[in-house]
C-alpha cells in the first residue's frame, strides 16, 4: 500500500483545486476515507475470498451487458448497441477466463530453483478515469481487476458517460459487497468536475491513477506526480501486403473498423496497400459495403471530419455510423454503407485524414514497393500512434519481421483485426484488456495490455543462493624425482620446447629431449628470461606454425610457461584478440569476453616448472607484457591450463638461495590467500592447508640445505598444490599490493609478496571496515581460517586471536630464516621516494583484480596504510603514521 | 493516586458494536481501558469506523486505550489507516 505515516500531514491543495468548496472537499474526503478503510480491510482477504467475489461480479456483468450497452449508447450517442454489449461481455467473460486461475494474493509465483518467490501487495486506492468511447466495458474490466487484486477504486467517468458508468459501478459494487467485498471498495463521483479529479489526483491516499482516455486525461494523470497508468490515443497503421489473404484481410478490417463505429483506439486508421493488389482490395471492400470516396469526396471529408484548426478528428463524428457521417458532410452513399474509404497521398498535416479517426472512415495509401509501404506506416505510426497498435497482413515472414522492427507499437497484430485483436484473448493469445499501454512513445509507463499485475505491487522474496563452485586441475600431474620420464608416454610427431637460455646452459633441455619418444621431431625455441612480450609470443607462434607442432613443452619458470600458454592460444586460434581477452572481469563465469573454442590447430601443452613458486604449470593464468603500451595484462581462462604438468625436483635442485626463498614465499602467499579467499571451498582448503604445512616444514630446509632432495621435492609439490588452490579460489590483497609495488620498484614478485604478507594477515584477521560480498560464506571467517592453519602447524594458542598472532609470528620467523628483508626501507628505498610514489601505488593496487577475492574489501586508505606498514616492517603490534600529504 | 482501569473483551462477531459500547463507557471514570482483541481474526470497514470514533472519543476524554491480542493482519489494517499511534498495543 502506498499510505505512509508521513502522509498524515495535511494534503497541500494543488493550484487546480483551490476553487473547491469546503463541502466538495468534505465529500471527496469522505469517498477517500471509505476507500481507505476498504483497502485496508481488504489486505486481510485470502485468495479464496477474492475469487469468491470475482465470479459473481463477472456473472452480473454478463447478465447486464445489454442493459449497460443500451445506457451507454443512449447517453454517449456513440457506437453500436450490439457491439457495446459484446465489449461488456469480453470485459467480463474473457477477462475472467484470464484471471480466474491467477494467484493475486500472497505468493503469486514461485521459482524454487532460483530461491525466488513473488508476493502480491495491493496498491490501496486507485483513481480510475474512464473514457467515453468504451465507458461501461472499461468500468467492468477495472472492477474485476481491482477485486482480484484487493484494491479499492474511485471512478471518475467521462462527463458524457457518467450515468452509464455510475450504473456499471453500482452493479459491480453491490454484487461485490454481497459476496463479501469490504464496503466502500468502489465509488463513483456523483458529478463530474475537473477540480475533483485534480484534488483526487494529488491526494496522498491515492496510490495509482489509472487513466484511460484522451491525451488531456493521460497528461494530467502523469503530471500529478503519482504512479500512473495513462493510456490513450493511437493511430493504427496497417500494411496490407501483396501475399496476404485478401478476403480475410478485407473482412477483418471491415469488422474492426466498423466495430462500435470505430470507437476503439486500436482500430485501423490508414491501410497501406501494395500497388499490385490495390485496385482488387478496394473492389473487395466495395463489394462488402464500403464506399470508396473520389477525390472530391475525400476533400470534403478532410475539411469536415477533421478540425482544420487542430488537425484532430471532430468530436461530432466520433462513434457515428458511416451513413450518418456521409449525410452529415454531404456525400451520397448507399444506405447499407458500412465504411467510407478515403485514398490519401501522404501523411501529416497536409493530409488531414492520416490522423486517428474514431469513426468508420478509413484512409488508404497506394504503395509502389515494400520499402515505400513501410515508410508510410512509420509515418502514420509517428503521427500520433507511437506505442499503440499496428496491423500487418502478410504471409511473408520477412515482411512481418521488418514491420515489427520499424513500427513502435505495444501491439503488432498480424493477420487479424486491429481493434478486437488488440483486446487480447479473441484473435490471439495476448492478455485481455480494455487499457492499452503505449510505452514511452505514447508517454506511458508500459506497452503492456494493462492487466491485474499492473494493479499489484509485486514483492520479490529472494532467498540466499549459493553460487556454483568449481575445482579444476590439469588432466595429468606427474611429480617426484624423475617425473620427466613420463614424457615417454606421450606421442608427438612435432614437439617444440620453449625455454630460456639458462635452461639450455644448465642441461635441462637435454634431459627433456632424452625422455621424449625417439620418433618425435623436436625443435627448440629459446626466449628471453623475462615476462613474455607480444613480439616474443608472435615469434613463437610462427615457429609452431612452421613446424606444425602438435606438442609444446614449456621448460622454465613462470615466464616461460606463461609464454607457452599464450603461444598455444594464438597457434590454435589465430584470431584470438589478446587485448580483448585480457578485459577485466569480476566473476570468471559471468565475464563479458569469451575465449575461442574454434581451433585451427591442436597442440598439447606440457609444462615443466623449474622454480618452486608460481605454480604456473597448473594455473589458468598467463601474464603478458605489452611494451609498446607500457603495461602488463593478465589472461585468465581454464583453457590456458597446461594439459600435463611435470613437477620434477631435479629441475630445481640448483636454484639459488635467494630464488628459493622468494619463490617459496610466493608459494606460501598463494596458499594463505587461497585459504582465506571468498572463493575458498573445502576442495581448495585441502590444497591450501597442505601447501602451507609443506612450506613451513620444507622451505627452511631447502633454503638451508639446497641439495636436500626431499625438501626440494616437497617444496616443488607445495608450489604446485598451492597453485591448484589459488587457481580455483584466487588470491587477495597481498598480490594486489605486491604487483603494484614490485612493478614500480623492480622488486621480484616473491619478495614483494614477502614484504606485505604479515601485514596483510593481520589486516585480514581483524574486523573489516568494509565486508566483501561473499554469498558462499556464512559470516566473516578469515581469522578463523588463520587459526585453523595455526592449529595445523601446531603453533598452540587458546583463542582465535592467540592463534592468529602465533601464525603471523611464525610467518615472520620464517621470513627471518630466509633472510628476506623485513621492510621496504631495508631495500634502500627512501621515505621521500616511497611517499612520492604512493598515490600511483595505491591507484594501481586498487585497480588490480587480485583483491576482488580478498575477505576484506580494501579501502584505498587501507591500501596506503598497508604499504606504509610494509615500509616500516614487522606486523605485530606495529603502528605507523601514514603521511597525510600524499596518502591518496 | 491509583489508576482506574477497565478491561473489555471484543467479540469477533460484534466488533463494531463492542467498540461503540466501549466508546460509550469512556464517559465514566476509568483513565485506562484495555480492549482484548484476541478473539478477533479480521475486522471490517464498520469496525474500522468504530475504531476511528473510539480513538476520537478517547482523545477527547483523555483516556488511554490499550489493545491486547491484536494479530498482525489487523495491526497492518490499523497501520494503513494511520490508527496505530492512537492506541497502545499490549501483548
Amino acid at each position: 500500500m502506498h499510505i505512509s505515516d508521513a502522509a498524515q500531514q495535511p494534503v497541500p491543495m494543488p493550484p487546480a483545486t483551490k476553487g473547491l468548496s469546503s463541502e466538495r472537499t468534505a465529500y471527496l474526503d469522505g469517498l477517500l476515507s471509505k476507500a481507505r478503510n476498504a483497502a485496508a480491510v481488504f489486505t486481510q482477504y485470502t485468495q479464496q475470498d477474492v475469487d469468491r467475489i470475482v465470479k459473481p461480479m463477472v456473472v452480473a456483468g454478463l447478465e447486464q451487458a445489454q442493459h449497460l450497452a443500451r445506457l451507454a449508447v443512449e447517453e454517449t450517442k456513440l457506437g453500436v448497441l450490439e457491439d457495446k454489449a459484446l465489449k461488456n461481455m469480453v470485459a467480463t467473460e474473457f477477462v475472467y477466463n484470464y484471471v480466474k486461475d491467477k494467484r493475486t494474493v500472497g505468493a503469486i509465483r514461485e521459482f524454487p530453483e532460483r530461491g525466488l518467490v513473488e508476493v502480491a501487495e495491493p496498491i490501496g486506492i486507485i483513481l480510475s478515469l474512464t473514457p467515453i468511447t468504451n465507458p461501461t466495458s472499461t468500468v467492468l474490466f477495472k472492477c474485476i481487476m481491482a477485486i482480484k487484486t484487493r484494491n479499492a477504486v474511485i471512478f471518475s467517468p467521462h462527463p458524457n458517460a457518467w450515468g452509464c458508468c455510475h450504473e456499471a459501478v453500482r452493479i459491480m459494487y453491490e454484487t461485490a459487497v454481497k459476496h463479501g467485498a469490504p464496503e466502500g471498495v468502489f465509488s463513483c463521483l456523483e458529478s463530474h468536475d475537473l477540480e475533483d479529479n485534480a484534488y483526487l489526483m494529488h491526494h496522498s491516499d491515492i496510490g495509482l491513477i489509472d487513466a484511460t482516455g484522451g491525451p488531456g486525461v493521460v497528461k494530467a494523470a502523469y503530471s500529478s506526480g503519482k504512479p500512473a497508468l495513462g493510456v490513450g490515443a493511437g493511430n493504427t497503421p496497417v500494411y496490407l501486403e501483396k501475399t496476404a489473404d485478401l478476403n480475410m484481410a478485407v473482412v477483418d478490417i471491415l469488422t474492426s473498423k466498423t466495430f462500435d463505429n470505430g470507437t476503439i483506439c486500436a482500430s485501423e486508421q490508414t491501410v497501406v496497400i501494395d500497388d499490385e493488389i490495390y485496385d482488387l482490395v478496394l473492389k473487395k471492400f466495395t463489394d462488402l459495403g464500403a464506399h470508396v470516396c473520389n477525390e472530391k469526396e475525400t476533400k470534403i471529408l478532410e475539411r469536415t471530419v477533421i478540425d482544420p484548426a487542430t488537425g484532430f478528428m471532430q468530436p461530432k463524428a466520433v462513434g457515428q455510423k458511416a451513413t450518418d457521417i456521409a449525410r452529415m458532410v454531404g456525400i451520397f452513399v448507399k444506405p447499407d454503407t458500412k465504411m467510407l474509404i478515403a485514398p490519401i497521398l501522404g501523411v501529416g498535416r497536409e493530409h488531414p485524414l492520416s490522423v486517428e479517426k474514431l469513426f468508420p472512415v478509413l484512409s488508404v495509401y497506394r504503395a509502389k514497393s515494400v520499402g515505400e509501404a513501410l515508410k508510410v506506416c512509420v509515418d502514420v505510426n509517428h503521427a500520433g500512434g507511437l506505442g499503440h497498435t499496428a496491423v500487418v497482413f502478410s504471409r511473408n515472414d520477412e515482411v512481418i519481421r521488418q514491420f515489427s522492427d520499424v513500427i513502435n507499437a505495444g501491439r503488432i497484430i498480424v493477420n487479424s483485426p486491429g481493434s478486437i485483436g488488440a483486446f487480447g484473448g479473441v484473435y490471439n493469445d495476448m492478455v485481455p484488456t480494455f487499457s492499452f499501454g503505449c510505452g514511452t512513445g505514447g508517454g506511458n509507463s508500459t506497452t503492456d495490455n494493462v492487466n491485474i499485475y499492473h494493479y499489484l505491487n509485486i514483492k520479490r522474496v529472494a532467498r540466499r543462493t549459493q553460487a556454483h563452485m568449481w575445482f579444476r586441475v590439469p588432466n595429468q600431474i606427474y611429480f617426484n624425482l624423475n617425473a620427466v620420464e613420463n614424457l615417454r608416454q606421450v606421442a608427438s610427431s612435432s614437439t617444440i620446447i620453449i625455454t630460456n637460455p639458462a635452461m639450455e646452459q644448465m642441461g635441462h633441455v637435454d634431459v627433456v629431449r632424452r625422455h621424449l619418444p625417439p620418433q618425435t621431431l623436436v625443435h627448440l625455441s629459446v626466449i628471453p628470461d623475462a615476462e613474455p612480450e607480444v613480439k616474443t609470443i608472435l615469434q613463437g607462434v610462427e615457429t609452431l606454425n612452421f613446424y606444425k607442432a602438435d606438442q609444446i613443452i614449456a621448460l622454465g619458470g613462470g615466464s616461460v610457461i606463461d609464454a607457452a600458454k599464450i603461444m598455444k592460444l594464438k597457434y590454435e586460434s589465430p584470431d584470438a584478440d589478446l587485448e580483448e581477452l585480457a578485459a577485466p572481469f569480476m566473476d570468471i563465469r559471468k565475464r563479458v569476453v569469451e575465449y575461442p573454442t574454434e581451433k585451427v590447430h591442436r597442440a598439447r601443452l606440457i609444462a615443466i616448472s623449474t622454480t618452486s613458486g608460481t605454480g604456473s604449470e597448473v594455473t589458468p593464468f598467463a601474464v603478458l607484457t605489452d611494451k609498446a603500451r607500457g603495461r602488463k595484462v593478465t589472461l585468465a581462462d581454464y583453457s590456458l591450463t597446461p594439459d600435463i604438468a611435470i613437477v620434477d625436483p631435479q629441475f630445481v635442485m640448483s636454484m639459488p638461495k635467494v630464488l628459493t626463498a622468494d619463490t617459496g614465499i610466493d608459494c606460501l602467499t598463494h596458499a594463505l590467500e587461497a585459504a582465506v579467499s571468498i572463493h575458498a571451498s573445502p576442495y581448495t582448503d585441502s590444497s591450501a592447508m597442505q601447501a602451507i604445512r609443506l612450506v613451513f616444514k620444507y622451505l627452511p630446509m631447502s633454503y638451508a640445505h639446497p641439495h636436500d632432495e626431499e625438501a626440494r621435492s616437497m617444496m616443488h609439490n607445495a608450489a604446485c598444490i598451492a597453485a591448484i588452490a589459488f587457481s580455483n579460489a584466487a588470491v587477495g590483497v597481498n598480490h594486489a599490493l605486491a604487483h603494484a609495488f614490485g612493478a614500480r620498484f623492480g622488486v621480484s614478485h616473491g619478495r614483494a609478496n614477502a614484504l606485505m604478507l604479515p601485514h596483510v594477515m593481520v589486516y585480514n584477521a581483524s574486523v573489516p571496515s568494509k565486508f566483501m560480498p561473499s554469498p558462499n560464506q556464512k559470516g566473516y571467517v578469515a581469522h578463523k581460517k588463520y587459526a585453523t592453519i595455526a592449529d595445523l602447524l601446531g603453533l598452540g594458542g587458546n583463542t582465535v586471536d592467540d592463534k592468529v598472532k602465533k601464525l603471523v609470528a611464525a610467518t615472520e620467523q620464517l621470513l627471518d630464516q630466509l633472510a628476506i628483508p623485513r621492510s621496504i626501507a631495508d631495500l634502500g628505498i627512501s621515505r621521500e621516494e616511497f611517499e612520492a610514489a604512493m598515490p600511483e601505488l595505491a591507484k594501481i593496487a586498487f585497480d588490480d583484480p587480485s583483491w576482488r577475492s580478498n575477505p576484506r574489501m580494501p579501502l584505498v586508505s587501507e591500501l596506503v596504510e598497508l604499504f606504509w606498514l610494509a615500509y616500516e616492517g614487522r606486523a605485530l603490534g606495529k603502528t605507523v603514521v601514514v603521511p597525510q600529504s600524499k596518502a591518496r | 493516586m491509583s489508576k482506574i482501569s477497565a478491561f473489555l473483551k471484543i467479540d469477533a462477531e460484534h466488533v463494531a458494536g463492542d467498540l461503540q459500547a466501549a466508546g460509550a463507557k469512556l464517559d465514566g471514570a476509568p483513565v485506562e481501558t484495555t480492549l482484548d482483541f484476541s478473539a478477533v481474526s479480521r475486522i471490517n470497514p464498520k469496525a474500522l469506523v468504530a475504531m476511528e470514533e473510539l480513538a476520537r472519543i478517547a482523545d477527547e476524554k483523555n483516556v488511554k486505550i490499550g489493545l491486547r491480542g491484536v494479530n498482525v493482519e489487523i495491526y497492518k489494517v490499523l497501520k494503513l489507516v494511520k490508527l496505530v499511534p492512537r492506541f497502545s498495543f499490549l501483548n
